[in-house]
């Protein structure tokens, strides 16, 4: 391992756990033959919630993929908190603060609530404390608190991706990552979803990159828009422009 | 009747050995998706380890602990060494490799020990206790159930209550997921394989002294036999491992006792195919089949 390398670990661990700012750098993604991703700039200020927006295979879930480790880059930097990911694991990554709640809620589906929700406090929590920081998520999800034996495959869809969410959050992470969290949900349930992170960003300063299709409830909690299109960056705009200009928004939500 | 009591007996005895080589199946699979057709060579190798250290000792027991400990380092420098590098693309590659480290280790063995059958004593006696006129069971087949049937509680405990037991789970369930988490899956499925092989190879040191002895062969019949547990049971089934662990040992002794040693090795495979033939996944698969 290089000494830059075990520099930009230590830097990780040392640091504080409110939000992280993150950025992506000219990040191009491919799998083989044409890029999923050219040169994609993103910037996620600390404590902001960005929406990451467009349509169906424009690159949303290649570009979170890409962040959290799971898919390697070709060329360009991820950033965070001031310090390039590359050559740090998925685990080091979740370890620092990263988190993401992948596509399909994700939901372990052989364990149950309780024990999902201990899966992800306990790289960071142990014994008293990490049974309080479920008690936690059990008082911010109520359903989850009735349902903590029953197992993961058991759970309705917005239970699962309550559950999803609420075992991403459990650790405090600096940086959230969330691909499509209203797919196939009731709108109560997408409200109550959007509310959470809004109030993760305003009590705690989370960072939270947003990836939606459902545009006005990702608009609606956030602060800043990006629209990918075909792997490229189309529009970075505040919220409240592509919330109100409609000229802007038929040009790039189509709508 | 008294007959049928002692067969019954002794069968579990031998089946909760079986069970625990089934259950140490189980657990690789489980962890890497892999069944570990090395796993009787494996075993005889810690095997090996304990005839040598109770040789040198006088202590069974020093030895026991020692093939505990050689399973586990073998199951490490297996998994570290050839299995990581299976491709996941084939469930072949991983039987083929698996394949070729028996005929490493079985060699090995031969051209270090020679492969001449040397006895193994049981650290207690081996003939039944009378109760009542009728004969029961060993000594040594009860100290078998009672190790067999603690290790898998302690086993259970392991893997439901702590915080390693969960991770070992979930990588097992969810790799993508668990690393997202934080999880190093990686050494969790080394760490499961070195609990696998040490879980094997006390299995393996249980049955010797109940066969003619130990020679590189000696756990080939108990591979066979386990696998036929862990498939009748269900690869994804501790639960599965241990009931149909004694389930086959019942059905080996009552076979022995009334048809002849024979007839056994027919039986197991009778069962096997009728187990295959109505539930394919075995008796206590889950009814949600996972094909990632």
């Amino acid at each position: 391992m290089s000494a830059e390398r075990t520099d930009a670990r230590g830097a990780l661990r040392a640091a504080e756990r409110t939000g992280a700012e993150l950025r992506l750098e000219g990040l191009t993604v491919g799998y083989g033959g044409a890029p999923v991703l050219r040169g994609v700039d993103v910037r996620v200020p600390a404590g902001t919630i960005v929406a990451l927006l467009g349509a169906n295979g424009a690159g949303k879930t290649t570009l979170l993929r890409t962040v959290s480790g799971l898919l390697p880059a070709a060329s360009g930097r991820i950033v965070f908190d001031g310090v390039d990911l590359a050559g740090v694991s998925v685990e080091d990554r979740a370890r620092a603060g990263l988190a993401q709640v992948p596509e399909g809620r994700s939901v372990v589906a052989e364990l149950t609530v309780d024990e999902n929700l201990r899966l992800g406090g306990l790289q960071r929590f142990r014994g008293r404390r990490l049974t309080a920081a479920v008690d936690g998520i059990y008082g911010m999800f109520e359903p989850l608190a009735r349902r903590r034996r029953a197992a993961g495959h058991q759970l309705s869809g917005g239970e699962r991706q309550m559950l999803a969410l609420g075992r991403a959050i459990i650790a405090e992470p600096r940086v959230l990552l969330l691909d499509e969290p209203s797919l196939g949900l009731a709108p109560r349930v997408v409200a109550q979803i959007m509310a959470v992170l809004r109030g993760l960003r305003d009590e705690r300063g989370l960072t939270v990159l947003l990836a939606e299709q459902n545009v006005t409830s990702a608009l609606a909690v956030a602060d800043h828009g990006v629209v990918l299109n075909l792997g490229e960056v189309v529009a970075d705009r505040p919220a409240e422009d592509l919330r109100t200009d409609s000229a802007l928004r038929h040009a790039y939500l189509g709508f | 009747m008294d007959r049928l009591l002692f067969l019954l007996a002794t069968g579990l005895a031998r089946g909760a050995i079986f069970a625990l080589f089934a259950l140490a199946l189980v657990l690789i699979w489980r962890a890497a998706r892999v069944v570990n057709f090395a796993q009787g060579a494996m075993a005889v190798v810690a095997v090996y380890v304990a005839f040598a250290v109770t040789g040198l000792t006088g202590s069974y027991w020093i030895g026991l602990a020692s093939a505990l400990v050689a399973g586990g380092l073998m199951g490490l420098v297996v998994e570290r060494g050839v299995m990581r590098f299976a491709s996941h693309a084939s469930p072949l590659s991983g039987v083929i490799i698996a394949i070729g480290v028996v005929m490493v280790l079985q060699s090995a063995l031969g051209i270090a020990f020679g492969s001449n059958t040397r006895p193994m004593e049981a650290p207690f006696s081996e003939s039944p206790i009378v109760i009542g006129g009728v004969p029961v069971l060993s000594p040594y087949d009860l100290f078998v159930l009672i190790l067999a049937v603690g290790l898998m509680g302690v086993l259970a405990l392991l893997f439901t209550r702590t915080s390693l037991g969960l991770q070992l789970r979930a990588s097992a369930f969810a790799p993508e997921v668990s690393r997202l988490l934080g999880v190093r899956v990686t050494r969790m499925v080394t760490a499961g394989w070195v609990l696998a092989s040490a879980v094997g190879a006390l299995a393996a040191l249980l049955l010797v002294p109940t066969e003619l002895g130990l020679n590189p062969h000696s756990a080939d019949m108990l591979f066979v036999s386990a696998f036929t547990v862990a498939v009748v049971g269900g690869l994804d089934s501790p639960p599965g491992a241990l009931i149909g662990g004694l389930a086959v040992g019942v059905l080996i002794s009552l076979v022995t006792g009334y048809l002849g040693a024979t007839v056994a090795p027919i039986a197991v495979l009778v069962l096997l195919v009728a187990v295959l033939l109505v539930r394919p996944g075995g008796l206590f698969a889950t009814t949600e089949a996972r094909t990632a």
